[in-house]
């Protein structure tokens, strides 16, 4: 610790400034800040574990730990809520802007779907922006606007603090609309993906967003069911008439008619039940633990036919309704407890992963840490202007904080999916702010000079908001297609490629702090700007070496999977651009055509090569590896490289202009 | 003299050709992967990479314009560039043997795809459950295929590739008693052989017309060349047969028929055919069983695998193989890669891969790697020893009895 703070003192005082007179005596409070800062982050991280949604004593944690298949994967009921939430209406909160939350947790909302779906279909959870959409559905620009009856409120919403329209929709605004968005769909969809207008695309995305809802409504109790329990019971008791009637009608002699068309129409509503339904929410009676024989409740209620009985699983849930349905809270968490314990005894594992997962999705680490991460960028700043120790030390625990919440949720992701970090883009995005921030660390730790800091905070924070920005598309928790289900590669390839993206940014982002504050504030001294120099050049090394490793396993990856070592496949050609681009800058760099500011300007030109490959050449739509055509994503991807082009123009702007210029050599 | 060849040596090694080099690279991948969304992958392969230029059309004209260095022309260039500067200015030490390795590994790489370039072959195997067959088909050249068939124990085959037929014109081949004429070729179009008779004339406004067979009976839609991955083209022609007393007539062929027409002729029964070109391999493959599984409740599949058994001609070779996702079959110098599925899974679809060179980029591979990672190594240990050294000098500069901010 004495050895590399006193380094970073002295390139911190170049020989221009004047020298400290002495050793300054040790600030106390230094240390104290920092532990302030850990304890305060810490609360900050922690919190919401303790936070429990109990309104009206219902025991919804205890429901939201329930595990179900869904998309192949056994996950909890409250993964489930949350997903189904964000595909909906792009955030977990269910509100309305005039009255405020309308359930305590995305749990309780699932439960109102689930179980009393008329309630859940005057929740608002269909957002619709196109405007074209909304005025096919009967929305006038005066039915949108919001009439806020506090004046404060209405003062806020012109200003843009709060918003004027309406944007979510519930099921019951939409109800008489179907027929028209299912016919509008239709038309749309022969048009291929890439060339649907937005109208198309909205329409397609609302049609999807009422299949899900629909699908979920069906997926534990029988469509307009007001008491399953009892209606289960008067089926099972009517099935030997029923089927000795059916088979009696079939047979031509005198039947029970009214018999046989009870069975006849409950075979048909739990058909129709286990068709829609998007839970599959029932365990496979005994033997096997095989998640694939998991089975919707409709189903489930079929082979009653065969058994005589009601699956007990299937009672469970009926039962749960039941007591939902009419407020008994004791009755319901009686059920929730019994029907775990059962469960307890049979599938421990699924169990406790999804204990984890739930919570693992209140804890929020990602959007937690991004947080911080924005709060340990400002704190980097201002450490370059004020009190640089106190500020710096409490900054960089902060920052390794941050940075272990977010392993913490990385490799609480990798225990649920048992699979390498990086499986989508979602978790490529947390892996690249990981792996920069793990360098900034290292950085800050060797120099000493906010530079890890601030670049931390940025790429951290900037990372975690794409990561926030993707998960909106559905559970991020995916299962992996056949190609891809391969741990190995994607532990060796995806991961190093991964890493060569990480330090490809870093060193683009280091070279930002170099020119803003060297064309902007007097603050970049000599010292530092040979820091930043050494570090830049240091991390172009690294990037070069993962990025060409990583490459080159892709190609083996290829040669193995798809009989060729390389194709020219976009993503492979994004991945060969950023090492060529990356040999480029060190040749340019040996043969010394660039000095340190030529150097910068290369290694900010990374980032817009980096972000090339990492989404733009999804953008395209063609290809093996396109996994997810984003059009939003696109024009901030352009904005982006904008940004970038111009700072590479600042750069070259001459140092006499710069106001740290007198400072700097070329 | 020495002059020119010094100027010759010192732009060949130079560093600077090196970075110009890397940067025209860049442009032309970043060309080319804008290009695939028009071209395909495969259309880019040949107008990008495997190519000396890249060519352009003077507007209005059909005159070739380079636009571009392609592929060849850089990477010859990258080659000779790194070889030369190896050879005039490189001395081996010890420090620098990272950085060697790194580009033998890279030359080598280059010559590997050059060499893949130029003698790789795909192909497509596909096989309903207990199918077995011996040959693997193109999935992009055809081949007008004329097979005597009066022996039931022997097919003697003649296949013309349709590039061949492409050029209107005669052709005339030893194990054919007749001339065939192409009247019109079509590299794709659509075949409509349900229509009646009455609705082709009227229908199609082509030069040509068939006179024989399914051809009188079909409209024939030219379309434009496709280069989509999930498209194909139909080369279509009509080839009139003429032997030495006259015409037999003409016959309209499309690769999208999938029956060959069959014709007697001196004797003779013959059949006719466009079909994917053939690859006669060394075995047969027979497929025993294809399995797809899914994800409960969802269509994401979880695996696709063909078992398979394989008998080579020499019998030396009979046993029992699985396919599956990540993990061919290598025999006899080809490779076969689990590719597809169809037929309500009862139908699997094998890539074949024909690449004598197929060990030579990881060959270079791993000397790349291991070359960067030899070369970042000494780095890291030269930096840590630099600043191991310098926080000495600092601390040594610092009072002893306090070091600040400790």
């Amino acid at each position: 610790m004495s050895t590399t703070s006193a380094v970073a003192s002295t390139q911190q005082c170049p020989a221009s400034s004047p020298p400290p007179p002495a050793p300054r005596p040790r600030n106390k409070f230094v240390g104290w800040a920092a532990v302030a800062a850990v304890v305060l982050g810490l609360g900050y991280l922690i919190s919401p574990l303790f936070k429990q949604d109990t309104a009206g004593g219902f025991d919804y944690a205890g429901f939201g730990r329930l595990p179900i298949l869904v998309n192949g994967r056994l996950k909890p009921m409250d993964s489930v809520a949350r997903t189904s939430l964000l595909m909906l209406q792009d955030r977990q909160r269910v509100s309305s802007p005039t009255t405020g939350n309308l359930v305590g947790s995305p749990d309780e909302w699932l439960l109102d779907v689930l179980f009393r779906p008329e309630v859940a279909d005057t929740y608002p959870v269909f957002a619709i922006d196109n405007p074209d959409l909304l005025s096919l559905l009967g929305f006038t620009e005066e039915s949108l606007k919001i009439n806020y009856s506090k004046s404060a409120h209405r003062i806020l919403a012109a200003v843009g603090f709060m918003p004027g329209t309406y944007r979510r929709f519930s099921y019951k605004q939409l109800e008489s609309k179907l027929a028209e968005i299912d016919r509008q769909s239709r038309l749309a969809e022969p048009t291929e993906e890439s060339l649907r207008t937005p109208f198309q695309k909205g329409v397609i995305e609302l049609r999807d967003r009422l299949v899900l809802y629909n699908r979920l409504k069906h997926s534990l109790i029988p469509p307009g069911s007001t008491n399953p329990l009892s209606e289960y019971d008067a089926f099972v008791k009517g099935i030997p008439a029923g089927a000795a009637a059916i088979r009696a009608r079939q047979q031509g002699q005198s039947h029970d008619e009214a018999a046989a068309r009870a069975t006849l129409e409950a075979a048909q509503r739990y058909e129709f039940m286990g068709r829609m339904a998007y839970l599959l929410a029932i365990p496979p009676l005994s033997g096997t633990n095989d998640p694939n024989s998991w089975k919707s409740a409709g189903n489930a209620l079929l082979e009653s036919f065969q058994t005589g009985d009601i699956n007990p699983t299937v009672l469970a849930y009926a039962g749960m309704a039941t007591a939902w349905r009419n407020r008994q809270v004791e009755q319901f968490n009686t059920i929730v407890k019994m029907f775990r314990e059962i469960l307890m005894k049979r599938f421990p594992e699924s169990l406790s992963k999804s204990d984890a997962e739930v919570r693992f999705n209140s804890a929020e680490p990602f959007l937690r840490s991004m947080t911080l991460y924005g709060v340990i960028f400002f704190l980097g700043i201002f450490s370059w202007m004020r009190a640089p120790d106190l500020l710096g030390r409490s900054a960089f625990a902060l920052l390794i904080l941050a940075w272990l919440a977010t392993t913490a949720g990385i490799g609480t992701r990798m225990w649920l999916e048992g699979r390498p970090p990086v499986t989508n883009l979602y978790s490529s995005a947390l892996f690249v702010g990981w792996a920069a921030v793990g360098l900034c660390v290292l950085l800050e730790r060797l120099y000493r000079n906010g530079l890890g800091l601030v670049a931390g905070g940025m790429i951290g924070f900037a990372t975690l908001l794409i990561a926030h920005h993707l998960s909106l598309s559905g559970d991020t928790l995916e299962m992996m297609r056949a190609v891809l289900d391969s741990n190995f590669w994607l532990a060796t390839h995806v991961v190093t490629i991964t890493v060569g993206y990480s330090a490809t940014y870093l060193a683009g982002f280091l070279a930002f702090i170099y020119v803003v504050r060297g064309v902007f504030t007097n603050g970049l001294d000599a010292g530092t700007a040979n820091a930043i120099k050494s570090m830049v050049y240091g991390i172009i090394c690294f990037a070069a070496l993962f990025s060409l490793v990583g490459t080159i396993l892709g190609g083996i990856w290829a040669d193995q999977s798809w009989g060729r070592f390389w194709g020219w496949d976009p993503k492979e050609n994004g991945a060969l651009i950023i090492v060529i681009w990356n040999a480029l800058i060190l040749h340019a760099r040996w043969g010394g055509w660039v000095k340190t500011r030529g150097l910068m300007a290369l290694a900010i030109f990374g980032n817009i090569v980096t972000s090339w490959s990492w989404f733009g050449t999804n953008m395209l739509g063609v290809g093996l590896h396109s996994y997810g055509f984003m059009e939003a994503a696109f024009y901030w991807l352009l904005a982006f490289c904008i940004t970038q082009l111009a700072l590479i123009g600042i750069a070259n702007i001459p140092l006499r202009y710069w106001r740290s210029g007198s400072q700097l050599s070329a | 003299m020495s002059e020119i060849r010094n100027a010759f040596v010192a732009f060949f090694t130079s560093l600077k050709l090196t970075v110009v080099l890397l940067a025209l690279s860049i442009i032309l991948v970043f060309w080319a992967t804008l290009a695939q969304v028009k071209l395909g992958i495969w259309g880019v392969q040949q107008e990008f990479f495997r190519t000396f230029f890249v060519l352009g059309k003077i507007p209005g004209t059909e005159i070739p314009l380079p636009l571009f260095p392609g592929g060849y022309t850089l990477g010859g260039f990258l080659l000779v560039n790194l070889l030369s500067a190896h050879a005039y200015r490189f001395k081996f030490s010890l420090k620098k043997s990272g950085i060697l390795l790194t580009h033998f590994g890279l030359i080598l790489l280059l010559l590997g795809e050059l060499a893949t370039s130029l003698w790789q072959k795909e192909f497509m195997m596909r096989l309903d459950e207990g199918q077995t067959s011996n040959y693997a088909e193109s999935t992009r050249q055809t081949e007008l295929a004329i097979v005597n068939v009066s022996d039931p124990t022997w097919d003697d085959v003649v296949a013309i590739p349709t590039e061949r037929i492409e050029s209107l014109g005669a052709i005339q081949h030893p194990g054919l008693p007749f001339r065939v004429v192409t009247r019109a070729y079509y590299p794709n179009a659509i075949v409509d052989a349900s229509s009646a008779q009455g609705e082709t004339s009227q229908a199609t406004d082509l030069p040509v017309r068939a006179t024989r067979d399914i051809g009188t009976r079909s409209v024939v839609r030219p379309q434009p060349i496709t280069y989509r991955e999930d498209q194909r083209n139909w080369p279509t022609a009509f080839v009139e047969l003429v032997g030495p007393e006259g015409s037999l007539g003409t016959w309209m062929l499309s690769a999208m028929l999938i029956n060959p027409q069959t014709f007697e002729y001196g004797g003779r029964t013959w059949t006719m055919q466009i079909r994917p070109e053939r690859k006669y391999l060394p075995f047969s493959l027979t497929l025993l069983d294809f399995s797809h599984d899914r994800y409960a409740g969802t269509n994401i599949p979880k695996n696709f695998s063909s078992r398979l058994h394989l008998r080579t001609d020499d019998g030396r070779d009979d046993r029992d193989v699985l396919i599956y996702m990540n993990n061919p079959l290598r025999a006899r110098g080809m490779t076969f890669y689990q590719a597809s599925f169809d037929n309500d899974d009862k139908t699997t679809i094998l890539q074949v891969v024909r690449n004598p060179g197929w060990l030579v980029p990881y060959i270079a591979c791993v000397a790349m790697a291991f070359g960067m990672v030899i070369q970042f190594c000494m780095h890291l240990v030269g930096f840590a020893r630099k600043r191991a050294n310098a926080s000495k000098r600092a601390v040594a500069r610092t009072s002893p009895s306090a070091s600040p901010l400790t």
